[in-house]
């Protein structure tokens, strides 16, 4: 894992003070709130409903032990002994008071963490695949080049006032768990035959009002150029993208109107304008960072653990959280452990304090102390021994962390929704738990097989409803709240944006419309199809007939 | 309206002379772009310095003939949460323009920083914050991550002081 040295140290310590300056003067009224806002929002702190918001950054979804530990710490000090894992890789906590802010930023200091950029028009904390440098399919971990991005980013002078905000997600292998089409930028890792590395840029993929897969400007940038052309496509957005209306305001927008082509022909003629600069300094900092993700010391092991198939056939509780939550590690005799937070009936993405603490305590003695947190919102421990599978899992069934629903109808990826977010036009957390007791049965559960079901309260999307395999998403019709169902949307390699379906319905009718839906799959499914293949395959006929047809 | 220029509060030797006022005789002064346009011989004999407003909507090409003639360059915030003017800063910079470049309109305290990392060595600022405030913010950060940005407070370049013995980085013209 990353670790500060003493100027990463000294950067959160003076952003520490400033931002506590900040706060004092905006408490003697000597800054207004329109004034204050976009400081505070470039400080991860949103005035929601009932009280402020802090959104913490957890660069790339990376946590140690230790950091996971201080989360915990300041759950219980200064929130409900509760804080709640985002889409985008954070944690916030809801119940925030702004005279405390400073000194949370303090603590988050003492473990390497902040909040810089977790909100405002500004670059925000970079994503990427929560199964880097663990995955058995990968090319190479993305973690040293989205640190790169992380540091570049941070406090960018010329991009801390864009016109929107935006999202940088990264991914090193060729299965896209990091949605790079649907980001602002999106960075895929390539190969070429000489055995360089090189990133395709895909710019202009987005969820929200217009959601749009991104276009690819490059095919294969070279590994050295990428900050330099980073600043080329970064300036383009911010000179000309739009800024009359916060709506339009997002680079998709541009990419869209401006066309591809032009929209490239720009950052090119931007990148061949400004004076090149020697790269060395950027090609020796990744080779610094670089080494602090080398592969922790794996022991040689072998590929079978006896211990882990008995237990295996022994407890076919544990059996299904192996068949559903354990992943192929690139290491013989390891294994990726996915610790759903998706409880029956539970709010996707919140854990308690002492959830976090456990999650802290079994990472150090599993998994090299190191935590990862998923877009779906949970928790992986990515380096576990086979052999401490069966520990591992008892262990979380103690404390309703074992959920075996990874990738499964429970495993629901819903926003805060009307529950806290002030821009919401319904609730999504009570129609994912009303979803999630619906589907509780594991067996039915595994029998309708690999779906993403994705909640959004309202039309900015944060549940991602866009990409869900079943997307919902909350409105709002003279003060009644209803639900749009979307079908066939996917942030997998072959991304797809979903298609509605139909007219809405109220909340308590949802959780039967997706039985339906999934009835209808399960009645036309051929042998090994899956959802979103066989809606693929099908169309939306189906599904229309089965929950519109008059009884 | 006071002035800021290098991190001190000076008495502002330039005149603003709009669209349709009477040129004065002599003395510096700073005129819209589009009288550029229109008058650019009359303006090359004026007996003074000479600026120019340039706004969000221009692009940085439309510049390079009148470069080596202007002293100053203005560019507006219409409002403080309109970034357009410090990638254009930056731009001007990168052309090589080694004159005055004054931020102007909604400026806070804040921005200062990013402002001087991008170029800017001049601010019109407002008598609603207290002189020092206006100073102190400015110098909040002391290091930034970023390679090739102006450092007016000595901020530290981080990536650079970490790999000092690679190649030195291209000298930048300095501001003002
Ligand atoms: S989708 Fe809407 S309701 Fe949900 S968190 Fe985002 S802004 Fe709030």
């Amino acid at each position: 894992m990353y670790r500060y040295d003493e100027f990463d140290y000294q950067f959160v310590r003076d952003r520490t003070a400033q931002f506590a300056d900040q706060a004092r003067r905006r408490l003697a009224g000597e800054l207004t709130e329109d004034e204050f806002r976009p400081l505070r929002l470039m400080n991860g702190l949103y005035l929601q409903l009932h009280a402020y918001m802090l959104r913490i950054a957890i660069p790339y979804g990376t946590l140690s032990s230790r950091q996971m530990r201080q989360l915990a710490m300041i759950a219980r000090r200064w929130d409900k002994n509760y804080g709640h894992f985002t889409t985008r890789q954070n944690i916030q906590f809801n119940w925030i008071k702004l005279e405390d802010t400073p000194e949370i930023l303090a603590a988050l200091a003492d473990v390497e963490m902040h909040a810089i950029q977790t909100s405002g028009n500004c670059i925000r904390n970079v994503t990427t695949d929560q199964w880097a440098g663990a995955a058995a399919d990968e090319i190479a971990d993305p973690r040293p080049v989205a640190e790169l991005i992380r540091q570049w980013s941070s406090l960018h002078p010329e991009f801390s006032y864009l016109p929107r905000k935006f999202k940088i997600a990264v991914t090193g292998a060729p299965n896209d768990r990091a949605a790079v089409k649907v980001h602002d930028i999106g960075l895929r890792l390539h190969k070429n035959d000489k055995g360089e590395a090189g990133w395709e840029v895909i710019v202009g993929g987005g969820l929200g009002r217009t959601p749009l897969i991104g276009v690819t400007v490059r095919e294969f940038l070279p590994q050295h150029e990428l900050i330099a052309y980073l600043e080329a496509i970064m300036r383009v957005y911010n000179l000309y993208g739009r800024r009359d209306n916060k709506y339009k305001a997002r680079i998709k927008i541009l990419v869209h109107e401006l066309g591809p082509e032009k929209f490239r022909a720009e950052v090119e003629a931007e990148y061949a304008r400004r004076p090149k600069q020697e790269t060395e300094v950027e090609e020796r900092e990744l080779a610094r960072i670089a080494a602090y993700f080398a592969p922790p010391q794996f022991e040689r092991l072998p590929r079978w653990s006896p211990r882990f198939e008995e237990a295996r056939l022994a407890n076919p509780a544990f059996a299904r959280w192996v068949r559903t939550n354990v992943a192929a590690h690139f290491a013989d005799g390891y294994a990726i452990a996915n610790i759903s937070l998706k409880p029956e009936g539970g709010i996707p993405g919140d854990a308690t304090s002492e959830q976090m603490e456990l999650v802290a305590d079994l990472a150090e003695r599993h998994s090299f102390s190191e935590i990862r947190v998923s877009h779906a919102q949970n928790l992986v421990l990515p380096h576990v021994k086979r052999d401490d599978l069966f520990d591992l899992w008892q262990a979380l069934s103690g404390a309703g962390l074992a959920a075996s629903n990874l990738g499964l109808a429970g495993d629901i990826i819903a926003c805060p929704g009307l529950d806290y977010c002030t821009l919401a036009t319904a609730r999504s957390i009570p129609v994912a738990q009303a979803i999630s007791r619906k589907f509780a049965d594991y067996d039915r559960q595994q029998d309708i097989g690999p779906l993403k079901i994705n909640i959004s309260g309202c039309i900015n999307a944060c549940g991602h409803h866009h990409v869900g395999h079943i997307g919902i998403l909350g409105l709002d019709k003279k003060g009644e709240e209803y639900y749009q169902i979307t079908l066939g949307g996917s942030s997998a390699t072959s991304a797809s944006i979903g298609q509605i379906i139909g007219p809405g319905f109220a909340g308590h009718d949802v959780p039967d419309a997706i039985e339906k839906i999934l009835d209808t799959y399960l009645k036309h499914r051929q042998p090994g199809e899956e959802f979103l293949a066989a809606y693929r395959r099908l169309g939306a006929q189906p599904f229309k007939e089965a929950l519109y047809a008059a009884h | 309206m006071p002035l800021i220029k290098n991190d001190r509060f000076i008495d502002d030797p330039w005149t603003h002379v709009g669209l349709e006022d009477s040129l004065p005789s002599s003395g510096d002064i700073i005129v819209p772009y589009a009288r550029l346009l229109k008058e650019w011989d009359a303006l090359t004999r004026h007996d003074g310095r000479l600026g120019v407003v340039f706004t969000n909507i221009d692009r940085v090409e439309a510049l390079s003939l009148f470069l080596p003639r202007l002293a100053l360059i203005a560019l507006p915030f219409p409002s403080f949460t309109d970034g357009r003017a410090y990638s254009l800063a930056r731009q001007i910079r990168e052309t090589g323009f080694a004159g005055e470049l004054r931020a102007s309109g909604n400026v806070l305290p804040d921005q200062l920083q990013f402002m001087r990392q991008v170029g800017f060595d001049a601010f019109e600022v407002t008598e609603r914050f207290a002189p020092e405030v206006w100073l102190g913010a400015s110098r909040r950060m002391s290091l930034a991550y970023q390679r090739g940005l102006y450092r007016p407070a000595g901020e530290a370049e981080v990536w650079s002081e970490r790999h000092r013995d690679a190649e030195p980085w291209l000298e930048q013209p300095h501001a003002g």
